[in-house]
């Protein structure tokens, strides 16, 4: 736009090309080409749903979710295999929640956001969350498995067959709690930024002392957000398969897990090696579709919780 | 007056529960530093034992190699024969063609979506497509490599007539599936958060809301999308469930779509089971962790780096 143009007066302005704003095309195309990327992703979720709703529904039964597999996974249930997910992420749970939480407070409440230490502690968070699983399935066999339960095997189990320095349920739990520590982290510090300053100010007038702050004040204020991380954290890691191969997952086991170093078996690890090593695909289809349905219910059961609850968390925020 | 003293009642506790919280916030920056110190630990005999160099020297994992005299020097991956073969070229090219289908299949999908859903949608349907990609990105990846293995295979074999049921086509669609979400998340958060004084500005001299959408909010947010598909990128190279179960796992070298192919995730996930500990083989197989998580790592740090400005850049703008 040249200057010359901007001094003539308004009312000699006889709309040259330059001006004219009329749009040369309605939008249409872009509009409807980027509505179509949407309805392809929504059909592709309508068809793995679908599909595995179909195949799995039929075999789905209070019998199949109750009882051991028999006769080679050729019949029978998947009642090992629902215990020892639910084992893994209630001890992977135990072990990441206080980390996540203690975290989160720290980075929220303790320190100035661009303090170099916190932008180490960032940059390591956001990596940790990229680090492939196949990696950290690697990592809990050369650290936790090897390097710690072999430590404690040579301190206190000299000579005879290993304790701890093997796959167990224990390693493996360590292994998910720290791929799923930033899910807690970012959900609990999401948390932490709606509470209202007043509630915590209020709190230190009465005199109350930080860490008294912190645990009346603070902490049951971020629950439903340190709940919504604790749940992405456990369906996440009821579905991870890749560092659970190495760390502690059995494919059959005619017993329970009992102790923290027993191995166990585990939905998502039963539906790959019934998937991929299967003397008879045929036979065992059925039960492989029930359990990816059961797998998937679980999880998405437990997203949509999360996200219920984070939704109900952002609306408050808008409220204060 | 004994209540009205305020001096807490433990200087102590407060000082032990602060340091306690300071040392668990390093938990995540010591997990990052363990996890490469110990798998790298794992894959330095390749760089000093020479009884491990004698099969698997770094030469010998990059370039052609002689395995029986009389024969053309090859690139060869198989670590169970009689000379175990150590080459991780076939791998290489079964990495980058997987990641590049998913990349073909998910970026036009992702990005589109992500344009519809800041520019076009109305709420009620932005209310809509936000949990269905959330549920699409809870799917275990373990389920998508079932689904491949299953259902998406046979259809890609009977409408293109292929002679290979588990190729590089099929784990790259797959693998697309499990990337969409995450470059839909990144490049419409970019978007939203084009600052209001830009759309504003462009609506005042006349600009109709496609025209905002395309030459201001669009060139505005694409280092973010940009970054969004760098971070699909890197998980799609690190993804291990769907291509081990979708790819076929043969290791070889072909550029073509329809031949079965092996990425480095699913190698190890295919063969640390059987390994001896400490084998030559087994030191292979954590030096391709180790790529894993360098490269994993430098892509992150890279979108991290590009999302990092693009925040500081709206926000300087808005203020």
């Amino acid at each position: 736009m040249n200057i010359a143009a901007d001094k003539r007066p308004t009312a000699a302005i006889g709309y040259s090309a330059t001006y004219q704003y009329k749009p040369k095309s309605s939008g249409l195309l872009p509009r409807s080409l980027t509505f179509l990327a949407v309805l392809i992703i929504i059909a592709i979720l309508a068809v793995i749903m679908f599909n595995i709703v179909c195949g799995g529904i039929g075999v789905i039964s209070w019998e199949f979710l109750t009882h051991p597999p028999e006769r080679g996974m050729e019949a029978g249930g998947i009642f090992p295999a629902i215990f020892g997910t639910v084992a893994l992420v209630i001890l992977m749970t135990i072990a990441v929640i206080p980390i996540g939480v203690l975290t989160a407070i720290y980075l929220q409440e303790y320190t100035r956001p661009d303090s170099k230490g916190i932008r180490l502690i960032r940059l390591a968070i956001n990596n940790l969350a990229g680090v492939p699983s196949i990696v950290f399935g690697l990592f809990g066999l050369g650290f936790f498995i090897q390097w710690i339960g072999g430590g404690i095997d040579s301190l206190f189990f000299e000579g005879g067959r290993p304790v701890w320095g093997q796959p167990a349920i224990v390693w493996a739990a360590l292994t998910l709690a720290l791929l799923t520590l930033p899910v807690v982290i970012i959900s609990t510090e999401e948390a932490l930024r709606t509470i209202p300053r007043e509630l915590k100010d209020a709190s230190y007038a009465l005199g109350a002392t930080k860490l008294q702050t912190i645990r009346r004040v603070i902490l049951p204020q971020a629950l439903p957000g340190i709940l919504t991380g604790g749940i992405l954290a456990v369906s996440r890691g009821a579905g991870e398969v890749a560092p659970i191969m190495f760390t502690g997952a059995a494919y059959y086991l005619p017993y329970l897990p009992s102790k923290l170093n027993d191995q166990f078996m585990e939905l998502g690890y039963h539906i790959y090696v019934m998937a991929t090593q299967s003397p008879d695909v045929e036979a065992t289809k059925p039960i492989l579709y029930g359990t990816v349905l059961v797998l998937l219910v679980l999880t998405f059961m437990l997203n949509s919780a999360a996200i219920m609850i984070r939704s109900r968390i952002r609306s408050r925020r808008v409220n204060v | 007056m004994e209540c009205y003293n305020f001096k807490p009642k433990s200087k102590f506790r407060e000082f032990v529960g602060e340091k306690l919280i300071a040392v668990t916030a390093f938990t995540a920056l010591v997990a990052i530093l363990l996890i490469f110190v110990f798998i790298f630990k794992e894959a330095t005999p390749i760089f000093t034992s020479p009884e491990v160099q004698e099969e698997a020297s770094l030469n010998k994992l990059t370039f052609k190699q002689v395995y029986r005299e009389g024969r053309a020097a090859k690139w060869k991956w198989q670590p169970e024969s009689e000379v175990p073969k150590f080459s991780l070229l076939p791998l290489f090219i079964g990495t980058l063609k997987a990641a590049l289908v998913a990349m073909l299949f998910a970026v036009p999908l992702g990005v589109g979506a992500a344009i519809y859903a800041s520019e076009f949608a109305s709420k009620r349907m932005r209310e809509l497509i936000k949990p269905v990609v959330e549920l699409l990105a809870g799917i275990p990846s373990v389920v998508l490599g079932f689904f491949a293995l299953l259902v998406l295979a046979t259809a890609l074999q009977q409408t293109l007539g292929l002679t290979f049921r588990l190729n590089a086509l099929n784990a790259g669609i797959a693998l697309g599936i499990a990337v969409i979400p995450i470059i839909f998340t990144v490049a419409e958060d970019a978007m939203t958060s084009v600052p209001h004084s830009l759309r504003d500005a462009a609506l005042a001299v006349g600009a109709n809301p496609w025209q905002v959408s395309f030459t201001m909010v669009l060139p505005a947010a694409l280092p973010g999308i940009a970054a969004g598909m760098v971070l699909g990128f890197g998980r799609a190279i690190g993804e291990t469930m769907i291509v081990l179960m979708a790819s076929g796992n043969a290791a070889v070298i072909s550029t073509s779509l329809t031949d079965s192919m092996r990425t480095f995730s699913a190698t190890i996930a295919a063969e640390l089971a059987e390994v001896v500990f400490g084998s030559p083989h087994y030191n292979v197989l954590f030096f391709i962790g180790t790529l894993l998580f360098i490269f994993t790592f430098l892509i992150n740090l890279a979108g991290d780096l590009v999302l990092a400005k693009l925040k500081e850049r709206f926000q300087g703008k808005m203020g």
